[in-house]
C-alpha cells in the first residue's frame, strides 16, 4: 500500500505545488509634512528588499492588511510607493487601519475590490474583508478621524468586534458553490477567522459561520494578519496560520493577566521581543503550497527563522523544530 | 516664706503639666495614625484610580513622544511590561534597572521623545497605570 502522503500527491493539480510571499501589517504612520515613523518604514522596506532577493521567484505576493496606521491618503500613498518596489504580482487584503477613516474608499481606489476570489494552479483563493463591524458603531462618532482613532486603539473598551458580514458571506457561499469539494481552498483575511481574544479583536464575530462554509472541503486553509505574532491552529479540515507584522509585535493575549483568552494550544509562540532591537519579533513570510496544504517560513528580522509546516501524519500544521514541549526555549515562554 | 513655697508648688505643677501635655501629644499622634475611616480608604483608592486613569490617557496618547507613536501601540492593556519583575537585570542597559527607567527607554526610542524624571507626575501616572493592569500577579523581582 502506498503511504498516505503519496496518495495525496497523486491528486495531480494541487500536487504540483508553488510558492508565494506574504507581507503584512506595516502600519505606515504619518507624523507631519513628509515625515513618517522611521521604524515602521524600515520594517516594510526591509521586507520588500528581502522578498525581492527570493530566487526562484514566488508565483505572487500577498499583503495582509494594515498598510497604513490611521488610513490617511498620505499613509496609503507612502505605503503603496514602498510596496510598489516589490517585484511580482500582488494581492491585497484590507485591514481595519486602512478602512475606518473613509470606510475603505481610498484603499479601493488604489487596489480595487476588498473581497474577491481567484484560481491559481488548481487552488481556489478567497480574499475577505473581515474587519467590518456594526453600522450603529460606524455612525456613533462625530468625525471619521475619531472613528479611526477608536478602532485603532486595540484594547479600546469602546471598540467593536470585527465581522465578515452577511452580504460577504452570501457572496462567499455562492463563490464556493461552484468549487469541487476536492479543490484546495485558501482564504486570506485580516482578522483571525477563529475566536482567540475578543478584547483585542483577535476575533471575528461570525467566524463560526465562515468555518461552516469551509468545513465541507477536503483541504481548507486560512491565512490571517492583524495579530502581529505567530499563531497556528487546526479546526477540523481547516488549517489556520497567522503572519507577522513588519512594524512591531503584539503580546500574546495570555500575558494580559486580567482577562481570559484562548490561544490555540497547538501554537508555539514567537520569542518574547527584545525592546532594544527594533526589528525583533517582526518579519514576513515565505509560503510553500503543496498537496492542498501550506508550509510557512517566518523570516524574522532579528531572530532565528521559524518554520510551521503541514504534518501529514498528525494532519495539522506544526513547527518543524520547536513543536515538542522539550524543544521549546525560554524566550518562547510568555507571561 | 510664701514665696519659696509657691515656687515649689509651681515647679511641681509645671512638671506635671509638661508630663500631661506630653502624654496628651503622644496620645493625639497615636490616635491620628491609627484611625482612618472607610471613607478615607475609598478616597485614597480613588486618588490612585484617578492617577492611573491619567496614566492610561498618556499611555494611549500619541503626544507623549515626538512621532505620534503611543505606548499602547505595542502594549495593549500594558501587557508585556511585566511590572512585577522589577527591579531586574536589563540586557540593553547592562545593569539592574527599575520599571520607570524602561518606560524612559521606550519614550526615548520607539516614541523618539524626551525622558521624564522618576518623580515627574506623568511618570508616576504611567507607572500607576501599568501596575493597575497587573493586579493580583505575584511579585517576582529579578525574573526575566
Ligand atoms: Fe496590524
Ligand atoms: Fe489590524
Amino acid at each position: 500500500m502506498l503511504p498516505v502522503s503519496l496518495v495525496r500527491l497523486s491528486f495531480a493539480e494541487p500536487g504540483r505545488g508553488f510558492t508565494f510571499g506574504y507581507i503584512s501589517d506595516s502600519h505606515i504612520q504619518h507624523i507631519r509634512d513628509d515625515k513618517f515613523v522611521r521604524s515602521w518604514d524600515q520594517g516594510l522596506k526591509r521586507a520588500v528588499a528581502e522578498a525581492n532577493l527570493l530566487d526562484p521567484r514566488p508565483d505572487f505576493f500577498v499583503f495582509g492588511g494594515d498598510l497604513a496606521h490611521l488610513g490617511t491618503r498620505a499613509e496609503l500613498d507612502h505605503g503603496a510607493e514602498m510596496l510598489g518596489a516589490l517585484h511580482g504580482k500582488l494581492y491585497m487584503v484590507m485591514g481595519e487601519h486602512d478602512y475606518y477613516l473613509d470606510m475603505g474608499d481610498y484603499w479601493r481606489k488604489l487596489y480595487g475590490d476588498d473581497y474577491y476570489s481567484f484560481d491559481h494552479k488548481g487552488v481556489h483563493f478567497v480574499v475577505l474583508n473581515s474587519i467590518l463591524t456594526y453600522d450603529d458603531w460606524n455612525r456613533r462618532w462625530d468625525t471619521p478621524g475619531r472613528r479611526m482613532q477608536e478602532m485603532a486603539l486595540l484594547d479600546n473598551p469602546n471598540g467593536s468586534p470585527f465581522m465578515v458580514g452577511e452580504r460577504q458571506r452570501e457572496w462567499m457561499r455562492k463563490d464556493l458553490d461552484s468549487q469541487d469539494k476536492d479543490t484546495p481552498i485558501v482564504v486570506f483575511s485580516h482578522s483571525p477567522l477563529q475566536k482567540i481574544y475578543r478584547g483585542w479583536n483577535f476575533w471575528t464575530e461570525d467566524a463560526d459561520e465562515v468555518q461552516k462554509m469551509l468545513a465541507p472541503f477536503r483541504e481548507s486553509n486560512v491565512i490571517y494578519g492583524h495579530v502581529h505574532q505567530i499563531q497556528y491552529n487546526q479546526i477540523g479540515n481547516i488549517a489556520f496560520t497567522s503572519v507577522m507584522s513588519t512594524a512591531w509585535p503584539w503580546p500574546y493575549p495570555e500575558s494580559y493577566a486580567l482577562a481570559e483568552s484562548h490561544l490555540p494550544i497547538l501554537t508555539v509562540p514567537m520569542n518574547r521581543a527584545d525592546p532594544s532591537n527594533e526589528r525583533d519579533a517582526t518579519g514576513w513570510q515565505f509560503m510553500n503550497m503543496h498537496s492542498g496544504r501550506i508550509d510557512t517560513t517566518f523570516n524574522l528580522g532579528a531572530n532565528q527563522n521559524r518554520r510551521v509546516a503541514w504534518n501529514e501524519r498528525h494532519r495539522r500544521p506544526e513547527d518543524t523544530r520547536y513543536q515538542d514541549k522539550d524543544a521549546r526555549t525560554p524566550p518562547q515562554d510568555h507571561f | 516664706m510664701r514665696g519659696p513655697r509657691r515656687k515649689t508648688i509651681s515647679n511641681q505643677e509645671r512638671k506635671m503639666r509638661t508630663l500631661a501635655l506630653l502624654f496628651c501629644l503622644i496620645g493625639a499622634v497615636a490616635v491620628a495614625a491609627d484611625e482612618f475611616t472607610r471613607e478615607d480608604m475609598e478616597r485614597w483608592q480613588e486618588q490612585y484610580q484617578r492617577v492611573a486613569q491619567k496614566g492610561r490617557q498618556l499611555w494611549t496618547s500619541g503626544d507623549l513622544g515626538s512621532n505620534g507613536v503611543a505606548c499602547a501601540q505595542c502594549h495593549p492593556n500594558a501587557a508585556n511590561t511585566h511590572p512585577e519583575t522589577y527591579p531586574k537585570f536589563q540586557q540593553q542597559l547592562g545593569r539592574v534597572a527599575d520599571l520607570w527607567e524602561m518606560v524612559n527607554w521606550c519614550i526615548r526610542n520607539p516614541l523618539e521623545g524626551e525622558a521624564l524624571s522618576a518623580d515627574d507626575p506623568k511618570m508616576i501616572a504611567i507607572v500607576s497605570y501599568i501596575h493597575s493592569e497587573r493586579k493580583g500577579v505575584p511579585l517576582a523581582p529579578g525574573k526575566h
